[in-house]
């Protein structure tokens, strides 16, 4: 039997790993692609300290991995499949093994969150995108269109416009969520034009992406962009599939944890975008990721004096 | 990475459209995160699929004419050809064990 078995190599992964190899613990980190999550999509982290002519989130995922490898943390390349989480041993059943630990750390993180409106689907691939980092070097050029008014959303529009002709963030409300900062550089950008008070009902196209269909919440006014893509940033989706039904959620499926990262389940502890809590950011996923670490290692100490 | 098959604009009928094998193709870039988490996994199935499937990467930075040939606008996307024909699409990140799937699908 394990120490403890860690489920995901992005920020809050890697550094429960980091403080449990260093504490000894008997560990094993499983992840299902390469280490980084959605760090690796990220251009450039500007608000991790440290850094201070900020550093890409490739880069950062990489120091990361490197820092957990010094100290000599497994990572298995396995997705998990099934988890038993009960209050003695877990059991972690993955593509290829069969897992059993005293304590396990939930970083499974979180995933753009979906519009959920027609046309999405097949035209993902087509001109609909998740990831500005990627793709946008595809829009040379063209015009696009950014959903969404958070940091994320404003973050990858400005990224867009070294590459777009033009940018338009479309934007349910009538000011951005986004970071004052990033705020001031959006409503800045000549390349950016906002769409207020609206939302995307339909993306049309042929075969590729050839506009997006909006309508205004306000007025009931209904119109079209043409654009060739549609890159969303309207939130994220808890990665929770595997523990529903066994873990307390929040109302919108987050892990709900007390303060020492322990879920309803004892032994189980969850850090990271995975968790029910107010800010997702690198800064914060690491301070949860060693809070976790910690406090598996107390509960697997007290598990052995009784 | 360096001993699998990169395919260019003008290796790509050739090495592609004409093999004999069924083939997987990693369209992919230097600037894109994802495409590096995929990059080992597909390496890993180039081992394991030799003889049987020929997999090869093409970086889309470099090669302009394919990704627009085939309508790509994310990557990563990876694309199925048998006998010189599409016959799978797979945009974004997947699993080892997903594109095991697709590949048993392909022999």
């Amino acid at each position: 039997m394990e120490d403890l078995i860690i489920i995901g190599a992005a920020p809050a992964g890697l550094t429960a790993g980091l403080y449990a190899a260093r504490a000894r613990l008997n560990t094993i980190l499983l992840e299902k692609l390469s280490p980084g999550g959605q760090l690796i999509t990220t251009d450039l982290v500007e608000n991790y300290p440290g850094f201070p002519e900020g550093i890409s989130g490739f880069e950062l995922v990489d120091r990361m991995k490197r820092q957990v490898e010094k100290f000599e943390l497994e990572i298995r390349n396995q997705e998990v499949v099934r988890l038993e989480l009960n209050k003695g041993k877990k059991v972690i059943v993955t593509d290829r093994e069969e897992f059993e630990s005293k304590a396990l750390i939930l970083a499974c993180g979180a995933t753009p969150r979906k519009l959920g409106i027609q046309g999405e689907a097949i035209f993902t691939g087509k001109g609909v995108s998740y990831c500005a980092t990627c793709d946008g070097p595809f829009y040379r050029d063209q015009e696009v269109a950014v959903i969404g008014g958070g940091d994320t959303a404003v973050e990858e529009a400005l990224f867009l416009t070294r590459f777009a002709s033009k940018v338009h963030i479309v934007h349910r409300r009538d000011e951005l969520r986004a970071t004052r900062l990033l705020q001031e550089r959006g409503l800045a950008s000549e390349k950016i034009a906002f769409i207020w008070d609206t939302i995307p009902t339909r993306i049309t196209g042929s075969t590729a992406v050839e506009g997006v269909d909006l309508k205004n919440v306000k007025t009931g006014k209904e119109f079209h962009l043409p654009v060739e893509g549609v890159f969303a940033f309207i939130g994220y989706s808890p990665n929770n599939d595997l523990v529903e039904g066994q873990l307390e959620l929040d109302e919108y499926g987050f892990v709900l944890t007390n303060n020492d990262m322990e879920t309803s389940v004892p032994g189980v502890f969850a850090a990271g975008d995975i968790r029910s809590k107010l800010l997702r950011q690198v800064s914060t996923a690491v301070g949860e990721g060693a809070t976790a670490a910690f406090a598996a290692e107390r509960y697997i100490e007290s598990l052995e004096t009784g | 990475m360096a001993d699998l098959l990169q395919v260019t604009d003008d290796s790509f009928d050739d090495e592609i459209i004409n093999s004999d094998m069924p083939v997987m193709v990693d369209f992919w870039a230097e600037w894109c995160g994802p495409c590096k988490m995929v990059g080992p996994v597909v390496e890993e199935l180039a081992q394991e699929y030799e003889g049987k499937i020929k997999i090869a990467k093409m970086d889309v930075d470099k090669n302009r004419q394919t990704p627009v040939r085939f309508g790509i606008r994310n990557i990563p996307t990876l694309i199925m050809f048998k006998g010189g024909e599409v016959v799978r699409t797979i945009v974004g990140a997947q699993t080892k064990n997903q594109l095991d799937e697709e590949l048993k699908k392909l022999l």
